[in-house]
């Protein structure tokens, strides 16, 4: 009876899958899925050499604070970084006066609410506040970077690749996609998911910060610099992580051989 | 409990006396995954799986307590809430990957066991209870980790908990006010968030309730063992503890070293970008999909294109999705088969490894964008699945014929590696003596 029921319970199913299976492949056969300038022009994020790639990556601070350089000089102005914290600064070479310092010139005030007067005024940041909220009034929602780099595949090489990755439309995209032009107050970028966005390039020449350092900073080198800041912004345990790691697998590896050895001696005489 | 010749717990001293008169718990451990439980002396490590399935809901429990503490379910702050773990917390990314990554190896875990006993029919009589139990710990699993995927407020989680609450809407007449009272609201919010913490946090010791009963109803019957035959006499036993502790040890530090390297070195690998950016009901992702472990599901729902008759695509999905787990509650019914173990069975054993092909490739369309080409092969993958349990398994199970089944466990030991008559008690000459 069961079985039977079953049987009938099947092929109902079998049969509504085929009916279903039947328009799917007569929708393929008579409207073929468009191509689109999406598909054929997108690419995939360009590779970049960052200390933190790879199992054993780390971070290289020398780096990192070119990067930052980068991101207070030109990002800060549309984006947020709001889940690091000033103090966060230590980790990355800074000492406790630096990053007093650095939080007390940072351009953004803090906020603070008189309840006497109920007046917001304004205080210098001290390095138990976060980076500050960033209003931008122009095209487009430029997201808060903290997370940036977690929050896309293969985060800091895309950072690296969007960054840039900006040019002229193809012509031979224009021509095959004549509806794929870029719209008014967008900018072409074959690296971002719909190929246009409403940031416009911000690292657009050499030069457009000066290192300390003394390293040159060309396009490329200062949208390295900037992914690799945004990668440590987004997962400042990484070096802790990959250190703790190799002795976890190491003391893991030594305790699974003991319990293979206790195994095998304890069925030594045991046939199974 | 199970077999005449189980050794019987004698407390050494008189503490131990003294407690086994007023509460003879160390008796019931003895007798549950100690000495006094015999367990047959040939089982593969695919019998290590249900032991790893405790420790893994063992490691999520602790994780999770640790977390909760931390944890704040409220819209407005859920997702800073866990950046607030991941960045201040005294190694709170460690208690959070090891979490998130838990569930995922807690899945890995329990698809061998259930995949073992299908293979093995461990499903079937006396065991029944057992796989029903188990089938319960399944669904009870999903809805946990549904649930907890919605905590940490990302887009995948919001949007997340839209698709799979909107199930309830394909319901006729009813099904949106029922969707609209489960939420507490029109769409995913504060009170639909804090109902899931309380049920995440809730549903794993229901399920350890359930592992006891699991384990109760498995001490009935004994395990089953690769070749399916009933244990005959205590040659075919060795007690669980240390033979059977010994090896789960084996087996844990396998499982740890694996756990422990997505852990440290691909935290993210398992899980989906989208759930870094903050939860937005304005702002639909491109692809919603759900975990890895949810894709064959997920693709047997999205199969569902066309109304069928007066039935709404959506509303036959859904059911299917549903009757796709389902249908596990039938099964020691639906296969009339006598032999358990697929070793003895060479038709079945054939549409068993298509059946595991099947499932790989509709869990492969799951995880795809619902492109032609990836719903043509859910459809045909899971008209298969159906096909399977309610069609072939049936029909099979009838018609095969069976190869010859050894006459016993020590048999076919023996038959293997060769050796002494099987008159010798499988402990014969061991450290630990035979009573
Ligand atoms: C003039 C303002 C402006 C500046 C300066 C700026 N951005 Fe943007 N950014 C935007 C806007 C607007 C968007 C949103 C684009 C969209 O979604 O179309 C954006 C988006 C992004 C994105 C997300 C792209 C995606 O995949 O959604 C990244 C990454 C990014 N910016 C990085 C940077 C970095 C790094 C810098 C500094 C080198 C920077 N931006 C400087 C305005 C700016
Ligand atoms: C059956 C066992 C469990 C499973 C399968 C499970 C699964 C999950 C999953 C998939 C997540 C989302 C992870 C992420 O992406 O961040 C999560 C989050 C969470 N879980 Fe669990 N969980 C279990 C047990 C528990 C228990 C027992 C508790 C508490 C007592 C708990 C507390 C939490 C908390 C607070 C979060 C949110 C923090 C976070 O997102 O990391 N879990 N759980």
């Amino acid at each position: 009876m069961v079985r039977a029921i079953a049987i009938l319970i099947g092929a109902g199913f079998v049969a509504v899958l085929s009916w279903a299976l039947f328009w799917s492949v007569e929708g393929l056969i008579t409207e073929p899925p468009a191509a689109t300038a999406v598909a054929e022009f997108h690419l995939h994020p360009k590779e970049v050499a960052l200390a933190s790639n790879g199992l054993l990556g780390t971070y290289d601070n020398r780096q990192l604070q070119r990067g930052l350089q980068v991101y207070k000089e030109v990002c800060s102005n549309c984006h947020s970084l709001k889940h690091v914290a000033f103090r966060d600064l230590t980790q990355i070479g800074y000492s406790a006066a630096q990053v007093k310092k650095f939080a007390a010139d940072w351009g953004t005030k803090a906020k603070q609410f008189d309840p006497k007067s109920g007046d917001t005024t304004e205080r210098p940041n001290t390095p138990a506040d976060y980076f500050p909220t960033v209003y931008y009034p122009g095209q487009g929602n430029p997201p808060d970077l903290s997370l940036i780099t977690k929050a896309r595949h293969d985060g800091p090489a895309y950072v690296y690749s969007l960054l840039t990755g900006y040019g002229e439309p193809p012509a031979a995209m224009l021509k095959k996609y004549p509806d794929a032009k870029t719209p008014d107050g967008l900018y072409f970028n074959q690296y971002f998911a719909t190929l246009n966005l409403a940031m416009p390039p911000p690292l657009a020449q050499d030069g457009q910060v000066t290192y300390l350092d003394g390293t040159k900073p060309t396009v490329k080198q200062m949208s390295a610099d900037v992914s690799a800041f945004l990668a440590w912004a987004a997962e400042p345990n990484l070096p802790t992580r990959h250190g703790y790691g190799l002795a976890v697998l190491a003391f893991l590896a030594f305790f699974t051989l003991l319990t293979y050895g206790a195994y095998k001696n304890i069925w030594r005489d045991i046939k199974h | 409990m199970s077999f005449p010749w189980a050794k019987h717990y004698a407390p050494s001293n008189g503490f131990t006396k003294w407690i086994d008169e007023r509460l003879p718990l160390p008796r019931l451990v003895y007798g549950a995954v100690g000495a006094g439980y015999p367990v047959p002396r040939n089982l593969n490590y695919f019998w290590n799986f249900g032991v790893l399935a405790g420790a893994a809901l063992g490691i999520q429990i602790i994780t999770g307590i640790v977390l909760a503490m931390h944890y704040a379910a409220n819209g407005g702050v859920a997702f800073d809430s866990v950046e607030h773990i991941m960045r201040d917390v005294n190694a709170g990314w460690f208690l959070r990957y090891a979490h998130a990554n838990g569930a995922s190896m807690f899945f890995i875990v329990v698809y061998i066991h259930i995949f073992r006993g299908l293979f093995y029919g461990s499903y079937k009589a006396p065991r029944e209870m057992i796989w029903l139990l188990g089938v319960t710990i399944f669904l009870l699993m999903m809805a946990t980790a549904f649930m907890g995927y919605v905590l940490p407020w990302g887009q995948m989680s919001f949007w997340g908990a839209q698709v799979i609450t909107g199930f309830f809407s394909a319901i006729p007449v009813v099904g949106e006010t029922i969707r609209i009272w489960l939420l507490g609201g029109f769409a995913p919010d504060d009170a639909a968030l804090n109902r899931f913490f309380s049920l995440h946090y809730l549903l794993p010791f229901v399920i350890a309730g359930v592992i006891i009963l699991h384990i109760w109803a498995l001490h009935i019957p004994g395990s089953n063992n690769p070749t399916g035959v009933d244990v005959k006499g205590e040659q075919d036993t060795v007690p669980f503890h240390p033979y059977y502790t010994a090896k789960d040890g084996f087996g844990l530090g396998v499982f740890l070293f694996i756990f422990a390297a997505l852990v440290f070195f691909a935290p993210n690998a398992l899980g989906h970008p989208d759930n870094y950016i903050p939860a937005n009901g304005l702002q639909t992702p491109a692809h919603i999909v759900p975990e890895w472990y949810f894709w064959p599901f997920y693709a047997i729902l999205r199969a569902f294109t066309v109304d069928f008759l007066f039935i709404p695509a959506k509303l036959l999905g859904v059911l299917a999705m549903f009757g796709s787990i389902l249908l596990l509650f039938f099964l020691p019914w639906l296969d009339s088969s006598p032999v358990r173990s697929s070793n003895y069975r060479p038709l079945y054993r054939i549409f068993f490894w298509l059946l595991v092909a099947d499932i790989a490739v509709l869990g492969w369309c799951g995880g795809s964008p619902a492109e032609p080409i990836y719903v043509i092969l859910s459809q045909i993958c899971a008209a298969y699945y159906f096909a399977h349990f309610l069609i072939i398994l049936p029909i099979v199970s009838r018609m095969e014929r069976p190869q010859p089944l050894p006459n016993s466990i020590t048999e076919a030991v023996l038959a293997k590696k060769g050796g002494t008559s099987p008159a010798h008690t499988a402990l014969s000459g061991s450290p630990v003596p035979a009573e």
